[in-house]
């Protein structure tokens, strides 16, 4: 059974149609990439899945369960996590802290007002283990709003996985990063999917990440679904090329 | 018994009517500018009192034309010196400025023009009810509604139609691009914080008239506007007007029915859209 | 357990020592009891206010109300239900708490100033009731004819009606257990849930955190707290009036995190200190201490944001 099924969905903001009528199916283990030009809705798109806005018309299937209505919070139980575009952390807490929130979260605890010191051991080691496949370890400490940007995405992304995720969103996550940064966290991601078998949908601009990564890749231009397939049958697209290059280059 | 009941409903209106004027200015600085502008009540009262202190020199009229503007010209020295510095933070503090303006307005006023309830000079033709059978009529409640009805027109007029009101509406909505077009934001803040205090000041005259001059005049009228805009709806000024004329009758056929409960229906109204549509009557989604 | 960290327990030992010891260096200093028990009241309330403020991030400006309610619900159970101070103070918090618990899923989906234009708002229902029903609050001239009643604990009975002494070491132990709660909270799963909602709302929601919830949860313990402040303010005074439901009365508890410092701990502690020392020796030289009041207001925001114990805090890292 498919781990995320898109049926048909649409995004009206007024007469602005942001996202019509697009559908996807993402298998577990799979790393899909969704491309396109600026504007063509992938944000959007991002936003209807996880919950983030409603969705004017379609469905949202997650594992077999209707997801179209549930709450951000509810589909991040359910087995959904994301990173932002811009990303979205506890800039005045430590890395540690940052992370040790979803651990807890993702263990029943968020309710908890104690928790023994084994349990307390427990959750720290999981932090451990967090840092350490972030490369955050020596770092554990410092404020995440002092960390280079690299880290912070780094910090966002572990977060993420600290709630063992099914489907891990991430929505650029190399944005505005320089070459080292962008290899570290194409490196990470590919790490999480290689080892950890992790399913992910990806939006990026990097088309180095996106060959890179991807076993599948889905073109959204003006809010529509352009193409879909392997890296190799994408890059052939003269479709998609023109979409990018604009009509001067067709 | 129905004349009972029209006499309450028409004065609800005159009472609503006013606090429509009020709240229409606190709705314009916030949703401009993000400020819950507690000194509101303040600058009422300042108006009221600038205005008893010039009548003797320039009249009634020459007051109810001459003390909005002054009022509002300390509201713009306020927003320059003090308000502005404090945009960028969290609303908390900005708050919290307000209140101690609050604070301050209050009581100096009291020290300036003392505790004690002063006689207002209005004009005593206005005072006169208009006819025998429509006593409660009096000249000076439909004065009031008159003057309040040509200053919500004349502040519709310029939010529509000129440019700086063009500018403040923009601004609402999204402040950061009315700033990359080109827009001085400062300036803009400036001057829709001057016109809020200005509606203040027109209020203090026209309260005062009806109420009486002393210091804690501003402090009781504040909750009002506060809840008209809650119910009326946030970030919208017709939901405001609405908001305010609302409460005004609903509390004047509760006086009919229910005399001790007049204060509280508007917070059971205020109860009950929070319940129901958190908005407010009119309110945009997502503006909280 | 791991070893006590002496570090970072040093500022606990010593507020601890300092409260301890007031009634013996208060007069020194030229104060008296009562006001040390009015700095340890309304510094409880300051702290319960600061757990949503502070903590969790959440505009509340209108706690005044639950103190209030806390106050007069000490008040009237002891006017005429039983004389009774432990009665008094249960009662006082519960008919706070309550009402805080009711109100909130009203105001929840509220933000920012939004927030706290309603909870303004709600604050003034209650002192508009407080005003208007005579008959049982008293009105304007307050409720009296009633003081707090000795404690029988039943192996002593502690004179609290006539010895401040006494009054002042049961606030004490009552402010212990309430900001031992607080503190154990603050430092469990479900305090770093707060701290997170604080620091950035988006992602805890979007960590599973279910947002509105939790800050329902966090309004209603620190209902619980200020109102029972308010039952301790009642009997500390024998008397309530609607003023400690007022508007001002909010503002003040907010001035007092923020003057203490909002992130700290203790520093609406501080803040209480500071503000009631302050307030009572303006009272005491002039008439337009309000104005004062104001004034100070007005330069805290400018100048001191971050607080007293934030500014000690840039000192310690620098």
């Amino acid at each position: 059974m498919s781990l995320l099924r898109v049926e048909n969905v649409s995004k009206h903001f007024g007469s602005l149609v942001a996202v019509n009528g697009v559908s996807m199916t993402v298998e577990p283990g799979e790393l899909r990439a969704v491309i396109g030009p600026n504007g063509a809705g992938k944000t959007t798109f991002f936003n209807l899945i996880s919950g983030f806005l409603t969705q004017t018309s379609g469905k949202i299937i997650f594992d077999g369960e209707d997801v179209s209505n549930l709450l951000p919070a509810r589909r991040v139980w359910r087995g959904m996590a994301r990173t932002f575009q811009i990303t979205e952390v506890f800039p005045e807490l430590s890395v540690r802290e940052n992370l040790r929130v979803p651990v807890e979260v993702a263990a029943g605890h968020r309710l908890s007002p104690w928790m023994s010191s084994d349990t307390s051991s427990e959750m720290s080691a999981r932090v451990s283990e967090l840092l350490d496949m972030g490369g955050l370890s020596d770092k554990a400490n410092r404020l995440v709003g002092e960390l280079s940007h690299g880290d912070q995405r780094a910090t966002e992304i572990m977060m993420a996985l600290a709630l063992k995720p099914r489907l891990l969103l991430l929505d650029e996550p190399t944005a505005g990063m320089g070459d080292q940064e962008t290899y570290d966290i194409t490196q990470l991601i590919r790490k999480l999917h290689r080892d950890q078998k992790m399913s992910i949908v990806l939006i990026e601009h990097d088309m180095r990440v996106v060959f890179h990564l991807a076993d599948r890749i889905m073109v959204l231009a003006e809010g529509k679904m352009l193409a879909e397939g392997t890296p190799k049958d994408i890059a052939a697209n003269e479709v998609v090329q023109a979409a990018y290059l604009g009509k001067a280059a067709a | 018994m129905t004349q009972l009941v029209l006499f309450n409903v028409f004065n609800g209106l005159i009472v609503g009517a006013f606090y429509a004027l009020m709240a229409l200015g606190l709705s314009l600085i916030l949703n401009l500018s993000g400020v819950i502008n507690f000194a509101h009540g303040g600058f009422l009262a300042i108006g009221g009192y600038i205005a008893y202190t010039l009548i003797p020199y320039i009249g009634f009229w020459g007051a109810l034309i001459l003390a909005p503007f002054l009022t509002a010209l300390i509201g713009l020295i306020v927003e320059r010196v003090l308000i502005r510095r404090l945009y960028g933070r969290d609303p908390l503090y900005s708050l919290l400025l307000t209140f101690g303006l609050a604070f301050m307005f209050e009581d100096g006023t009291r020290f300036i023009w003392g505790a004690q309830s002063l006689p207002y000079q209005v004009p005593a033709w206005l005072l006169s009810p208009l006819s025998g059978s429509l006593f409660f009529v009096t000249g000076y409640r439909l004065f009031m509604v008159a003057v309040v009805a040509i200053a919500v027109a004349a502040l519709f007029f310029i939010l529509n139609r000129t440019r700086l009101g063009i500018r403040i509406r923009a601004g609402t909505l999204d402040l950061e691009t009315v700033a990359v077009l080109g827009v001085n934001v400062r300036v803009l803040r400036n001057m829709n914080f001057g016109l809020g205090i200005y509606l203040a000041g027109l209020a203090g005259v026209l309260a005062v008239g009806q109420l009486g001059l002393q210091p804690t005049i501003g402090s009781s009228l504040i909750m009002p506007s506060f809840v008209a805009i809650i119910v009326g709806g946030l970030g919208s000024l017709p939901g405001t007007l609405l908001g305010g004329l609302l409460i005004g009758v609903a509390s004047g056929v509760t006086t009919v029915f229910f005399p001790s409960a007049t204060e509280a229906v508007m917070y059971v109204m205020m109860a009950a859209v929070l319940l129901v549509r958190p908005r407010g009557l009119l309110g945009e989604e997502g503006r909280f | 357990m791991g070893p006590v960290d002496l570090q970072k327990q040093a500022p606990n030992v010593v507020v601890w020592l300092l409260l301890l010891a007031m009634p013996f260096w208060m007069p020194a200093v030229g104060g008296y009891v009562e006001l040390g028990s009015r700095v340890v009241v309304l510094g409880l309330a300051a702290m319960a206010l600061n757990f949503l403020l502070g903590y969790t991030g959440v505009l509340s400006f209108g706690h005044a109300a639950y103190f209030g309610l806390g106050a007069y619900g000490a008040g009237m159970t002891i006017r005429y239900l039983v004389p009774s101070t432990s009665l008094g103070l249960v009662i006082g918090m519960l008919v706070g708490t309550i009402a805080g618990a009711l109100i909130g899923p009203l105001i929840i989906r509220l933000r920012g100033v939004y927030f706290a234009m309603v909870t303004i708002a709600f604050g003034q229902v209650f002192y508009f009731i407080a005003f208007r029903w005579n008959s049982v609050t008293g009105g304007d001239d307050g409720l009296t004819g009633w003081t707090r009643q000795p404690l029988n604990l039943g192996f002593t009975t502690l004179d609290i009606q006539n010895d401040a002494r006494t009054f002042y070491y049961l606030v004490l132990a009552v402010f212990a257990i309430c900001v031992g709660v607080m503190a154990w909270l603050l430092r469990s799963p479900f305090g770093r849930t707060l701290i997170a909602i604080r620091e950035n709302e988006r992602r805890a929601r979007f960590l599973g955190i279910p947002v509105d919830q939790h800050i329902w949860i966090s309004w209603v313990i620190s209902c619980a707290f200020v109102s029972m402040a308010g039952a301790l303010y009642a009997l500390l005074n024998n008397f309530v009036d609607p003023r400690a439901l007022y508007w001002t009365q909010s503002g003040d508890f907010v001035i007092m995190a923020v003057l203490g410092g909002m992130r700290s701990f203790w520093g609406p502690l501080i803040g209480a200190a500071i503000f009631v020392v302050l307030q009572d020796y303006l009272s005491s030289q002039t008439e337009n201490w309000m104005s004062f009041v104001g004034l100070f207001f007005v330069l805290v925001v400018l100048f001191f944001p971050r607080g007293v114990l934030g500014i000690i805090r840039r000192k310690v890292t620098t």
